[in-house]
């Protein structure tokens, strides 16, 4: 537990000592829940879908929360270019342990930005239906970072410098989250999308959190749940599996 | 007196990246409070025996004991009875020094009763305390070096490996940190490990030397049997006896060659 602690409370520190990370960070989200929101917002409630910041908030949150997530995974890197990783890999401790603390550490800070997010988007005009169903945005949330979180600690783990990093950004991540339904609803698309959607793991986390917040969802929070939780879990056993094969 | 125990034992070490042998068939012992030097030329096998010791490289074949226990067996038991200090950098410069040293003392599962009393300690030691809250990053690389002494002794290490430990500093600091070395060694009795290119300071401080090239040992025993036995009048003239005076421009495709075996054997 101390190994888990002391890594994961590293993570903490490191994010809240880099305050160009954590305002460089909010750039992106921002200028999204601006230009999408109020940019498409016309044309949204014109097409009868109703008020468009409503339905993309719960999007950017998760965008913020996969971008920062995923990111973990580029510490990882630093931490092996830089030497530190080998400082803990010679360490009496189990790699597991070790592969936990670092993505609890970066699965927090990809919480905390996200409620950041959040915060952003009360200022312009998001308005959550139900408070009471905040505690399980909240759990959507924290899904959604274990996952992307494991996801970039489990690539990092089979890379050895930066240099693949965008390319994994590009082909990858973007597609995920342009691909969720996190600017578009998901019904009426052509079936080629429908099926890429359905197997879009950020698609559960977004429509459920969309359920939570303003009570709006397509698969079901309960299989949204159950789908994401899995992933999540899979995820976790798999960065853990790649970060053990690492050789200093 | 008592003949001192082996506190490390290589039998027939090799290992191999695909069909290159870094390491090959490499026996030696060294008991304990000895302070051993291990020498070679670039890409002669230094790291990736450092790197087998210390558990972060599986062996191909060949035995180890680090005091008493195989890696292979007991690898936390391996892994708390040494301290490592290595070739690059390895601290975090984000955090303070003093967060570095908690860090380690963490990881070692040093007791909390003990840790700051051992933390105070060790940055006494190394001159560090007053620096003890400045982040790492506004250090000089000598401090850093004192630093990454510390923090390989915070636990009680019976063994400290030091990879090319004075590699880039200048000869005050070299200075320093050698002593700092020496001082733990005679005082705690703890046995040092260690490679450097330096061969003016692996016979100032070496009980014992062993050098390696291609992978194979080539000569070990005390300094004075080595200049001996290669006629020469010092550690560097010896070295250069055993080794060849040629530059290793084919030592530098060699490590680059190593290294890709090593990317590629992964995938």
């Amino acid at each position: 537990m101390n190994t888990i602690y002391i890594l994961w409370l590293r993570q903490i520190k490191k994010y809240f000592r880099s305050r160009s990370r954590m305002i460089g960070s909010l750039g992106q989200p921002l200028l999204f829940l601006v230009a999408f929101g109020f940019g498409f917002g016309s044309i949204y409630q014109k097409a009868g879908g109703g008020n468009y910041i409503q339905f993309l908030a719960p999007g950017i949150i998760l965008m913020s929360v996969v971008f920062t997530a995923i990111f973990s995974g580029i510490d990882l890197i630093w931490d092996r270019q830089f030497g530190f990783l080998k400082e803990t890999l010679v360490a009496p401790v189990s790699r597991l342990s070790i592969m936990l603390g670092k993505t609890l550490g970066g699965a927090t800070v990809a919480v905390i930005q996200g409620l950041i997010v959040f915060i952003l988007t009360l200022l312009v005009g998001f308005r959550p239906v139900n408070l009471l169903l905040l505690p399980l945005a909240l759990l959507f949330i924290i899904l959604t970072a274990v996952f992307f979180t494991s996801l970039g600690i489990a690539i990092a783990s089979s890379m050895e410098d930066m240099h693949g990093f965008q390319l994994i950004m590009n082909f990858l991540v973007m597609p995920i989250v342009f691909l969720s339904g996190a600017f578009f609803p998901l019904q009426g698309l052509p079936k080629a999308m429908v099926v890429i959607t359905k197997i879009d793991p950020l698609s559960y986390g977004i429509d459920g959190l969309r359920g939570a917040l303003i009570g709006i969802s397509q698969f079901g929070i309960a299989a949204d749940f159950l789908i994401l939780a899995v992933l999540a879990i899979i995820l976790l056993l798999l960065g853990s599996f790649l970060f053990e094969k690492i050789q200093a | 007196m008592p003949e001192k125990k082996n506190i490390i034992l290589v039998e027939n070490l090799t290992k191999k990246f695909k069909e290159f042998a870094a390491v090959d068939d490499v026996s030696f012992t060294v008991k304990a409070g000895e302070i051993f030097a291990f020498l070679g030329p670039n890409g002669a096998g230094k790291s990736t025996t450092i790197k087998i010791l210390t558990t972060l490289l599986q062996p191909t074949k060949g035995k180890i004991e680090l005091n008493g226990e195989s890696p292979s067996q007991n690898r936390n038991a391996v892994r708390k009875s040494f301290g490592i200090v290595f070739q690059d950098p390895s601290l975090d410069e984000d955090m303070t020094a003093l967060e570095n040293m908690q860090f380690h003392a963490f990881l070692y599962q040093v007791p909390k009763e003990m840790r700051e009393k051992r933390i105070k300690e060790l940055l006494n030691f190394v001159e560090l305390w007053e620096k003890r809250n400045n982040l790492v990053k506004t250090f000089s690389g000598g401090m850093k070096r004192r630093l990454e002494v510390a923090r390989g002794l915070l636990h009680h290490p019976k063994i400290l490996f030091l990879d090319e430990p004075t590699l880039g500093l200048d000869p005050q600091t070299r200075q320093h940190v050698w002593q700092y070395i020496q001082n733990i060694n005679k005082s705690e009795g703890m046995t040092v490990f260690f490679t450097t290119h330096y061969m003016e300071e692996a016979e100032r401080v070496a009980d014992r030397v062993a050098i390696i090239d291609h992978g194979k040992i080539v000569a070990q025993g005390r300094v004075d049997q080595l200049k001996r036995k290669t006629k020469t009048n010092s550690l560097e003239d010896a070295f250069l006896a055993l080794v060849g005076h040629k530059i290793r421009d084919e030592e530098v495709n060699g490590i680059d060659r190593m290294r890709f075996i090593r990317r590629m054997h992964r995938r």
